[in-house]
């Protein structure tokens, strides 16, 4: 290719292949399904075939290879010479998941091992038969040239011109059949392309051309003699002639002496110059010996032997419904997106600052200068949706990403598992999606390899001996909900219990609920496989995951079920930038609290609140009793009042469903802030999801009420104490 | 007045390519994405010469020409085909179609040219 | 950021030089992004003592470590008197309070010295080395050592 050519489109053909990639998936995933129609295999044979194309041109050889055998195995089917079983989808699978990883290898200039497309090659040889294994030769240099038929008969030979000097060159004589008019051909041109190797002077015979009475156009009466002074070879001239070898009588002699050149017989030629006199039919009715491949569905392919006929192509193209049309996507640099998410940030944070300052100002209200900037927030807040929005993407790819990783699982393991994908279309920000692959790899691993039980065992349980994982999002009050579960054998709490307390993280005797023995797991460096399995990965746990997950903004879960199976849930936030918040005072700090998760707020009265056990409190209320949390003491600002009266409480639900009233010591007001991130230049802190900039530039904390309510954050335990089930106000409850 | 190319190709790089190559000779360039697209494309724009794929979804380039062949014009128009094979059936598919001639992939930029240059007047529209 | 000394040579190294508790230490100016006045910071839940909490520096959320604190000399009380030094230490933005900047100076490789010992153990542990300038011994700080990208976490 020409050098300053394909690299500027080097990254968006690997884009492209992305894309094709994930239409090859969705078609096998449709005819596993059996929901596949007619188009479906024709868009994996497209998506296959595309990447071939482009490959080649960037010259991934390696690519071009692979796909080149995929696509002609594909071919078969496509065109119903071999039937799609379940065996061979899953064969198709694997080379499409090899496929992926050769693009992802050229895209990253990685060498591959040949040991895997080689194995793969064998079976699909195997299941299909014979492929043509050497690729075809895809230039259409000269040397594949078909030779011309010296014709000497009915329409003219060429006069060797009687030799005087010695010129180099050839004499050429040129008769054009009709097709070659109506294939959109013109002599013309070509003529004037020989001039560009040599001198050339062309004179035209009509000596055969009937009166106008006579005269049928379909019949072509013209030749031409040429006669080209230049150096070049001989096939070179050839070539010029490419397009029109089937349809035009050119032979080349040299122009030196009289001598004729050698007679190149051309068979296929033969038979269809003797049949041209006869056959002035429409350019679509062939001799009969070439017609037969012809007959084939649209597409031929070199393997295709001549006569065979054909089987489910669609001749005819009527337009196929793919799908709801797609709708129209501009492309656009993701850094422009990110610059203009930080704009609107700002923006939402200086109505804030302007917000504030006109509240200052105490206008009467119905003031037109509250009005308008009313309206203003109003509009900074679609602006801000919309702006996020762009950044949104479905989950679709990354579902399938985790579909070959159970794939992979699967084969390693030797379990036998099925994916179930719900909610594939659920959006989620692109910069999220990214950061998902790693943990739901892991968590697809863990459930795999941990969570499903060996087949036979499952046989004998009456279970399906087939595993099921299930993959599915939602977006549930404000936030992305993501679940990994499986139908195996579920969390063996006891083992866990055990473990734990073998490894010192649990006192011994210690009482601990279902939900703190399920917490247990995340701990650092837990493992419930005396030996580290292979897929899962030496020493990385579910903790890593789960800070993975934390540092997102979001929070895992779990729940299990002895013999059923597990659970884990993932919370994202919506969008990683704004909250709508409770800003709130404690001990002289403005916090916020988010609004999700409030679900009253009082002030309380003595009755109202009620010592038990060891000194803890509780709020009495309609639903309950609710434990009570001090704010100001969990984050080590002071110690806790005891006269509450004059404190505002605020009862929160986290996601887990747990429950508690915050101690604060007044309210400010409702809005929404901008989420800054603490850990870019710290590090995540117990408690606090994240920061903010206030109106009046200063940074106030956003308080993370699963992380206080001390749901799944590090249970509080110590050697030698047994722990609490209830956070305790006051009590230091996040350990640093 | 330049040459008008009308290329069709499904996929985008295919696109890319070709209309930087073209461009690359001065040529104007028109792109559409599968058979249907081009024949609205060829009907609007009454090129000079077009490039086609054949496997496209909605219409795929044999059908292309055909429909292409069907329009009353006061010329024919060269079509050149997109091939990854250069096997004689494929050629022979592609000249019952009506197909003027052929371009392999992966394209030379030379030899797309000198394709161009064997079926289309380059020195533009008489 | 651009008043540096006009005399600097090839193989100079320029580094910002500051009072910490009446001492002077500088590092390479390369890691400075820039010298602002102390600004209130909003107190972190738990944090290590010498840091002092977070500021807002142009919309994002910035630690500052009071270095009076980090090196031993006791916590500092802050006043509009004061600086933070803003720089970035292994990727992340860090502020750092000083008393004052004091000077920019292209420094040689002729003038640094390794760490004598009158230095005591507790500054030690920071520093990478002294510089000879005039007639002051300027303590050259290992940011790496102040600010541990670990260290910040709590304890």
């Amino acid at each position: 290719m020409t050098a300053a050519g394909p690299d500027e489109f080097r990254a968006s053909f690997f884009e492209e292949c992305e894309e094709l990639l994930e239409a090859m998936h969705d078609g096998f995933g449709k005819m596993l399904d059996d929901a596949a129609d007619a188009e479906t295999i024709h868009v994996i044979f497209r998506a296959v075939h595309s990447i071939k194309g482009g490959a080649g041109a960037f010259g991934l050889d390696a690519l071009v290879a692979f796909a080149h055998h995929f696509e002609t195995a594909l071919d078969r089917v496509r065109s119903g010479k071999s039937e799609s079983t379940d065996a061979l989808l899953a064969l198709f699978q694997h080379c499409g998941d090899h496929l992926s990883d050769l693009v992802a290898a050229a895209r990253s200039d990685q060498p591959v091992d040949s040991e895997q497309a080689q194995l793969l090659g064998q079976q699909l040889d195997a299941v299909i038969g014979p492929v043509n294994g050497t690729r075809d030769e895809v230039s259409d240099a000269a040397e594949t040239f078909v030779p011309m038929t010296l014709d000497l008969g009915a329409f003219g030979g060429p006069e060797p011109t009687p030799m005087a000097a010695a010129r180099q060159g050839f004499t050429i004589s040129f008769t054009a059949d009709p097709e070659l008019f109506s294939s959109g051909n013109e002599p013309a041109l070509l003529f004037r392309a020989l001039d560009r190797f040599g001198t050339t002077s062309i004179a035209a015979d009509t000596a055969d051309v009937p009166p106008l009475s006579a005269l049928d156009a379909s019949m072509s009466t013209m030749a031409w003699t040429i006669e080209l002074e230049t150096e070049v070879a001989e096939d070179v001239i050839r070539d010029v002639f490419d397009f029109v070898s089937d349809c035009a009588s050119v032979s080349i002699l040299p122009l030196v002496g009289p001598d004729v050149g050698p007679v190149l017989p051309n068979p296929g030629a033969t038979v269809a110059r003797s049949n041209v006199p006869d056959a002035f039919e429409a350019p679509d009715s062939f001799p009969a010996s070439l017609a037969d491949p012809i007959a084939e569905p649209r597409v031929g392919t070199p393997e295709d032997a001549p006569g065979a006929t054909v089987g489910s192509g669609k001749p005819g193209a009527s337009p196929s419904v793919t799908g709801p049309a797609s709708p129209q996507t501009i492309r656009v640099d993701f850094e422009r997106v990110d610059k203009l998410i930080n704009l609107v940030g700002e923006l939402v944070i200086k109505e804030a600052m302007l917000s504030q300052a006109v509240g200052m100002l105490d206008l009467p209200t119905g003031n037109d200068v509250l009005q308008e900037l009313d309206g203003l927030k109003q509009l900074a807040g679609e602006i801000q949706e919309g702006v996020m929005a762009i950044r949104a993407q479905p989950v679709k790819p990354l579902f399938q990403r985790m579909a070959r990783t159970i794939r992979d699982a699967s084969s390693l393991t030797g379990k036998r598992v099925r994916l179930v994908m719900k909610g594939e279309t659920t959006e989620v920000d692109k910069t999220v999606l990214e950061r998902l692959v790693d943990p739901l790899n892991h968590m697809i691993r863990n459930a795999v390899d941990h969570g499903l039980e060996a087949t036979e065992k499952r046989r004998q349980a009456g279970k399906n001996p087939e595993g099921t994982v299930t993959l599915s999002a939602a977006h549930r009050s404000g936030r992305v909900i993501i679940e990994v579960s499986d139908d195996g054998g579920g969390i063996n709490r006891e083992k866990v219990r055990k473990l734990a307390e073998d490894k010192g993280l649990v006192a011994p005797g210690a009482i601990l609920n279902a939900a703190e023995i399920d917490a247990l797991l995340f701990m650092p460096g837990f493992s419930s496989k005396d030996e580290v399995s292979e897929l899962s990965g030496r020493g990385v746990g579910l903790d890593v995951v789960r800070s993975e997950i934390n540092a997102l903004g979001g929070r895992m879960s779990i729940s299990s079920e002895l013999g059923k199976g597990t659970v884990f849930s993932i919370s994202l936030p919506l969008t990683l930038a704004v909250l709508e918040g409770m800003v709130v005072e404690v001990a002289g700090q403005t916090m916020v609290v988010p609004i999700t998760a409030i679900q009253e707020t009082l002030q309380p009265s003595t009755a109202q609140i009620h010592t038990i056990g060891c000194g803890s409190r509780v709020l009495s209320i309609r639903e309950g009793l609710v434990p009570l949390a001090d704010l100001g003491a969990i984050f080590g600002f002071r110690e806790t009042p005891v006269d509450l009266t004059d404190h505002v409480l605020l009862v929160i639900e986290t996601e887990t469903e747990r429950r508690c009233a915050l101690i604060v010591d007044g309210l400010q007001d409702q809005r929404q802030v901008v989420i800054k991130s603490l850990e870019t230049n710290y590090t995540q802190v117990d408690g606090i999801a994240a920061a903010t900039i206030l109106g009046d530039g200063r940074i106030a904390l956003i308080v993370d009420p699963e992380g206080i309510v001390g749901g799944i954050a590090p249970v509080p335990v110590s050697l030698g104490r047994p722990p609490h089930t209830d956070p305790v106000e006051g009590e230091n409850l996040v350990t640093a | 007045m330049s040459l008008t190319v009308l290329a069709i190709d499904d996929s985008r790089t295919m696109r890319n390519l070709l209309s930087a190559a073209l461009g690359r000779v001065g040529y104007s360039v028109d792109l559409a994405e599968d058979g249907e697209a081009g024949l609205e494309r060829f009907a609007a724009t009454d090129p000079d010469v077009v490039i086609t794929d054949i496997n496209m979804p909605n219409l795929d380039g044999f059908g292309f020409i055909e429909a292409a062949r069907k329009l009353d014009r006061n010329r024919v128009v060269p079509i050149l085909v997109l091939t990854t094979e250069s096997a004689p059936e494929l050629r022979a598919r592609a000249r019952q179609a009506g197909a003027t001639g052929w371009i392999v992939k992966p394209f030379d930029d030379e030899r797309l040219v000198w394709a161009i240059e064997r079926v289309a007047n380059t020195e533009g529209r008489e | 950021m651009s008043q540096h000394d006009a005399k600097s040579k090839l193989g100079d190294q320029e580094v910002v030089a500051f009072r910490v508790a009446g001492q002077d230490f500088c590092f390479d100016i390369m890691s400075v992004r820039e010298i602002r006045g102390w600004t209130e910071t909003t107190t972190l839940p738990h944090a290590q003592s010498y840091v002092k909490g977070v500021i807002n520096l142009r919309g994002s959320v910035v630690p500052v470590v009071d270095l009076s604190d980090r090196l031993g000399f006791g916590p500092t009380d802050p006043c509009a008197r004061h600086v933070i030094i803003i720089t970035v230490v292994d990727g992340q933005t860090i502020g750092l309070l000083a008393d004052v900047v004091s000077d920019i100076l292209a420094v040689s490789e002729a003038a640094m010295h390794a760490v004598p010992d009158m230095v005591s153990d507790q500054v030690k542990a920071f520093i990478s080395g002294v510089v000879l300038v005039e007639d002051r011994m300027i303590r050259r700080l290992d940011l790496s050592r102040v600010v541990p990208r670990a260290g910040l976490e709590a304890a």
